[in-house]
């Protein structure tokens, strides 16, 4: 289990990496935190003949706050997320789902941009940034461009970053503090990537939910929100019967991953089980 | 004071504590690598196997005068299979070694590996026991007749009559389906050609180094001093690293033949789908119960799969077999019938893991006693009592002679400390709030340290069992002791040091205990089959006599007394009753130095050697388990798990729980985690730790031990065997309370390790009877 | 493609300068090219946790990072945590507690646990043990690492806030 031989480029700069992209992208890839790629690699299931290393990129680590969003730079690790790094109703979430995603040793080194271009469909950062309807900014030397959730996951490990794109920061939109929100997940041992996972944001009026986003993931072959299971919570009081019918409703609009842990039928009770969860938090 | 019974600090411990252990792949630094070329099918015929130009590639061609691996037992109900150290005409699974490429380092090796250019014509392989028993089905070798390697079976006592009579029959099929012994180091061997010599030294990740090197020596028509086998550091082995592989063979020829060192290790994926499985079996099970819960008769059809070869030396029998003559466990029952199979597949051949049969037979006996106590509206526990054999010697129906044991006692102190009661009263009150716990046992008496009077029965061409010690005192008066044994992570250095040093007299920090080394210890058999506190303990403790014996007669001319009055203690010899002594190291000194002075130990000098071969000891337990289930996912979790171990005297407790703390937390696993999985065409689907789910702590609870300690006869310290029990006990633990759980929606369980999938499939099941 | 880099790293205080295939993961530098043997592999593909080092302080898989990566970090490894015959508070713990059996996995946890406690000493056991949940171990059922890391804790509270002894 040693890794095919490839070339390695270590730039210090965005603008570096983009031409390299621009000569390499093909055949190459782009080098974040490395703990999907790397196991990737060491199985020579991935044999870039480039890898273009961007943790040198100072410039490409930093959160912050910016017009109505939490700006997330291609270097922010997953373990800054562990604590609070954003304000209103992301401040609580961020690090719930943050602990959740692996190990403390992945933590350390893996990045949420990095997630995002591996677009594995049990991503954490995955399912967040498809239920906030997340801003995934694209750079190449052609240009930028902003994507959105639904158009950016276009299936399992897929997306629609073109070859020399490097996916530069990802901005979620921030939510008030009117906001309540609950995540959950999953999995057969701690740590693993999970076989079902749901976020949920609602906005409760006078004991009534007036609006609602519900992301699933690891359950189909990529993130999304779910309609049918917002439309059955707006208006309702968030009780049993309402989480009951969102959890059917999702279960019903998936088409589920079918793999050694979990067959169809598993994986949507799963879901039931996960919407309920998630919003009996957000209303808890 | 004794030193056996203490809570002695290990001695192993600081090397490896500071990061100066040396496993294999430590010691191959600077040694040429070789990666094996795997089959990608699980049956076929090769058509061509063609190297990349320059390449270093070994093929069967190449090793045309290598014997093939063949372990027999000489009895006519068995097949023996011919395993090929490269795959010579056909493949017979997924990762069976069809070439070696050697090379500069292990990406080099890997990157000729890959061009190595295999042409297989695919054949329809057997996979499941279902596939390879069906009528027509395709051989996996030519010689076993319906897939079948053995076919064995016994009948006692007047089954059909017990049957007859029975008020309750008890009838259902128990699965344990594929499990990895995954040591977190994997296998590795690294052999050595020495120019100066002729000799090979072949260091291997392994439990067994003399049989290992007999193995190799007799497949490459070599004698056997020609080669050295070490088993240096191992990170761990639980069976998978007891039997002689292909590949140790291979390393020793192309280091011979390229005078080199070469160097294989392992890789995880290797490990997962080409080291030894182990498990897949199935039971029918039938017991005949008489209305007060007591078991009349038994009736069973066992079935093994066995994989694609046998393993070396206990064949792939040694599942069927053990399964077979142990079933009845702690059980008294007169009446017994069973058929026991080992059946191949096209699948990673199996090797003993853990318990070997036994968490399979346990699990379904215990599940057995549940079912009938269940379906009788008796009290589990009671039904248990009625039938463990509590006057001891008891000779069993197979004629297994368990020597004395506290098979009730264990139970009975493990149900009052769970406080059954208040259990069952909590269980309620958590059930109107939709919260399902569950309280399982497990009750087994596991049979160790035994030698070749059990394992000859079995008829194995090579009959393993006994231990041999060498133990000699220097003229420092600091003993060595070699011992054939092969510790890999159970603190036996330790143990054995505490062992001696109270026969001998002196503290057991000036015992060195020598293991792993054919150039330095006596044959032996390595460390399995939780025998080598017992066995090898046997004959430490028969040498140590002698060796005070000897130490006695020098002590007995330096100070003028008789040698019977003379005792030996902390260091020093010590005329009885008088305050006349004399430290050890000066009797060392002596009798090395002025040895003309003690002729009755001029042959010996002091040294002994000693050998030990007892027919076992009967080591019990009751496990017990409380779990939650998570009705909307299926997940079980366990709250609490207690383990009350009968191991006889404890050398050193803490060493005992912590074989204990290992096997229980396999066990769960096994219950609830771990599962090699194959799709129909012999691919396998779980060849990563991300996929093969061994348990991290957040799965294990904490493990509660009681210690009972029945002093037995059976073995000359005293001590039974510990190392497996727990990966015996608790898978039936565990069920149980899963069942127990889940009693409100009439599930029952007869597989593991039962997921939560299945949890949730069998409320499925059990809600559509309901309506 | 099979060029070599040169990089240069602080392992255990000490600069190394080594040639490396850009391929090479850092797991497999530090044992092969730096002689550093204790870093154990367990499964190449960062689940079991035996390579575990500390990267600039944090607890990192080597088997997941290249070494090229590595240029200018500074790198602990097993072999660094006893001074002289004084084995750090985690060993000694370790030893104490049993916590080891065939040793392959504990290096891994060793600087798991030092990576934890050396930021924070005073972290609840449930935090503590859902770290520990990080490795992989197949002897011991984990009973006495968590009790060996508990204990160790407890002795490096009682260190100055300045740092190590």
């Amino acid at each position: 289990m040693k890794p095919a031989a490839f070339r390695y480029f270590a730039p210090r700069t965005v603008e570096e990496a983009l031409d390299l992209l621009a000569e390499h992208g093909d055949d190459g890839k782009i080098l974040a935190g490395g703990q999907s790629l790397v196991p990737a690699m060491n199985f020579r299931l991935a044999r870039p003949a480039s890898l273009i290393d961007i943790n040198r990129i100072a410039a490409l680590d930093y959160l912050r706050e910016e017009a109505g969003a939490l700006r997330i730079g291609a270097l922010a690790r997953h373990a800054r997320f562990e604590r609070p790094v954003a304000s209103g109703a992301l401040g609580p979430f961020l690090p719930r789902v943050a602990h959740q995603i692996a190990h403390l040793p992945i933590r350390v080194r893996g990045t949420f941009a990095g997630s995002l271009a591996h677009a594995d469909p049990a991503s954490e950062w995955c399912v967040v940034a498809a239920t906030l309807d997340a801003e995934l900014v694209a750079e190449s030397r052609r240009g930028t461009r902003n994507l959105r959730p639904d158009e950016y996951f276009t299936g399992a490990l897929t997306t629609a970053l073109e070859p020399d794109e490097l996916l530069t920061e990802i901005r979620l939109p921030l939510l008030g503090d009117q906001w309540r929100s609950g995540f959950a997940e999953f999995s057969r041992r701690a740590g693993d990537y999970a076989l079902a996972m749901c976020a949920a944001f609602l906005r409760i009026e006078q004991g009534r939910i007036v609006e609602a986003r519900i992301g699933l993931g690891g359950a189909a072959d990529r993130p999304a929100r779910i309609a049918a299971a917002e439309r059955l919570l707006i208006g309702s009081d968030g009780g049993d019967d309402a989480k009951r019918a969102a959890g059917d409703a999702a279960a019903q609009a998936i088409e589920p991953l079918v793999d050694v842990q979990a067959d169809a039928e598993y994986r949507r009770d799963l879901v039931r089980a996960m919407v309920n969860r998630a919003v009996a938090q957000a209303c808890g | 004071m004794s030193w056996v019974g203490r809570r002695l600090p290990r001695y192993e411990d600081p090397v490896l504590l500071r990061g100066d252990g040396r496993y294999v792949a430590d010691l191959a630094r600077g040694a040429r690598a070789m990666r094996f070329v795997r089959s990608p099918v699980a049956s076929g015929r090769i058509l061509s196997v063609k190297a990349p130009p320059g390449a270093i590639v070994i093929t069967a061609a190449d090793l045309a005068a290598v014997k093939p691996i063949c372990p027999r037992l000489l009895r006519p109900d068995f097949v023996p299979i011919a395993q090929p150290v490269l795959a010579r005409d056909r493949v017979r699974h997924v990762g069976e070694a069809i070439a070696a490429v050697i090379a500069d380092s292990a990406a080099a090796a890997e990157d000729i590996a890959e061009q190595v250019e295999i042409e297989i014509a695919p054949e329809t392989p057997v996979v499941s026991l279902d596939q390879a028993l069906a009528p027509g089905a395709p051989l996996v070798h030519g010689d076993a007749a319906n897939n079948t390697v053995i076919d064995t079976g016994l009948d006692a006592g007047d089954v059909d009559t017990a049957f007859a009579s029975a008020h309750r029959v008890v009838e259902f099929t128990f699965t344990s389906r594929r499990q990895s012994a995954m040591p977190l180091e994997a296998r590795a061997a690294l052999a050595v050609f020495d120019t100066s010599s002729g000799r090979i030294t072949l260091s291997v990740s392994a439990q067994s180094p003399h049989l290992i090197r007999t193995g190799i020596a007799d497949a490459l028509a070599m004698p056997e001093n020609e080669l050295r086998v070490i088993a240096p550091d191992v990170g761990g082995g639980f069976g998978q690293k007891v039997p002689l592989i292909p590949e140790h063979i291979v390393a020793v020829w192309a280091a011979r033949r390229y005078r080199c060192a070469v160097a294989w290790i392992e890789d995880r994926l290797e490990n997962l789908t080409a080291a030894f499985h182990a498990r897949d079996q199935r039971i029918a099970l039938r017991g005949a119960f008489a209305a007060d819960g007591k078991l009349l008769a038994l009736d069973a059809d066992i079935q093994c799969n066995i994989g694609a070869y046998s393993n070396s030396p206990v064949t792939c029998a040694v599942e069927p077999l053990m399964a077979m003559s142990e079933l009845p466990g702690p059980y008294a029952v007169g009446a017994y019938r069973v058929r026991s199979r080992g059946i191949t597949t096209n699948t990673c051949p199996m090797a003993p893991y853990r318990g070997v049969s036994r968490p399979v037979i346990t699990s379904a006996m215990e599940r057995l006693m549940d079912t009938a106590a269940s379906r009788l509206g008796l009290d589990p526990l009671a039904v248990r009592r009625r039938n463990l054999i509590s006057s001891f010697p008891y000779a069993s129906v197979t004629g297994i002679v368990h020597d004395a044991g506290s098979y009730r006692e264990a139970m009975d102190t493990a149900a009052e400390t769970l406080d059954i009661a208040a259990f069952r009263k909590r269980q309620q009150s958590a059930r109107a709030e939709g919260r399902y716990l569950g309280l399982g046992f497990s009750v087994f008496a596991e049979r160790t340290g035994y030698g070749t009077p059990t394992f000859s029965l079995r008829k194995m061409e090579v009959t393993v069992g006994f231990e041999r010690v060498e133990v000699a005192m220097d003229p420092s008066g600091f003993v060595e002791a070699r011992i054939g044994a092969s510790p890999h992570g159970q603190g036996l250095k330790t143990t054995l040091a505490q062992l001696l040093a109270d026969e001998i007299g002196v503290a057991p920090d000036r015992i060195r205990i020598v293991s792993g080394d054919t150039d330095r210890t006596p044959y032996g058999f390595g460390t399995f089959a939780s025998r080598s506190a017992v066995v090898a303990g046997g004959a430490c403790k028969l040498a140590g006599i002698q060796l005070r014996d000897r130490l006695k007669e020098v002590a007995a001319q330096e100070l003028e007394a008789a040698a019977s009055d003379i005792d030996i203690a902390d260091g020093r010899a010590l005329v009885r009753g008088t305050d006349l002594a004399v430290p050890v190291p000066e009797l060392a000194r002596a009798a090395y130095h002025q040895s003309h002075r003690f002729p009755t130990i001029v042959d010996t000098g002091l040294s002994a050697v000693a050998t030990y071969d007892p027919a076992g000891t009967f080591s019990n337990a009751c496990h017990a388990a409380i779990v939650e289930i998570d009705t909307a996912t299926g997940k079980v979790s366990l709250e609490r798990f207690v383990i009350v171990e009968d191991a006889g005297i404890l050398i050193n407790p803490t060493i005992v729980e912590g074989q204990i703390h290992g096997g229980v937390a396999q066990g769960i696993a096994n219950a609830l985690y771990e599962q090699i999985v194959y799709d129909d065409s012999g691919n396998i689907l779980t060849g990563s730790l991300a996929d093969y789910l061994v348990p991290t702590l957040s799965e294990i609870p904490d493990l509660e031990i009681h210690h009972l300690e029945t002093v037995t006869d059976a073995s000359i310290t005293g001590v039974k065997g510990v190392g497996e029990g727990g990966a015996i006990g608790a898978p039936g633990a565990v069920l149980n309370a899963v069942v127990d759980a889940l009693s409100p929606f009439g599930v029952e369980v007869f597989e593991m390790p039962i997921t939560p999938q299945r949890i949730l499939q069998l409320l499925r099941e059990s809600r559509s009877r309901t309506t | 493609m099979t060029d070599k880099t040169e990089i240069t790293f602080t392992v255990n205080g000490a600069s190394r300068t080594v040639m490396v295939e850009p391929r090479r993961t850092l797991a497999d530098t530090l044992r092969e090219d730096c002689g550093l043997t204790g870093t154990h592999l367990g499964c190449e593909h960062g689940v079991c946790g035996a390579c575990t080092i500390l990267l600039d302080g944090q607890p990192v898989r080597s088997c997941l990072m290249f070494a090229v990566q590595a240029e200018g970090a500074q790198l602990r490894t097993v072999e660094g945590l006893a001074e002289g015959d004084k084995l750090h508070p985690i060993q000694q713990a370790f030893w104490d507690n049993h916590g080891l059996q065939c040793g392959y996995c504990t290096p891994g946890f060793l600087m798991l646990a030092v990576g934890v406690l050396e930021q924070n000493t005073d972290i609840d056991e449930t935090e503590l043990r859902e770290v520990l949940s990080s490795n992989l171990c197949r002897c011991t059922g984990y009973q006495n690492i968590v009790k060996s890391v508990l204990a160790a804790a407890a002795e490096m509270r009682q260190w100055p806030r300045s740092g190590g002894p």
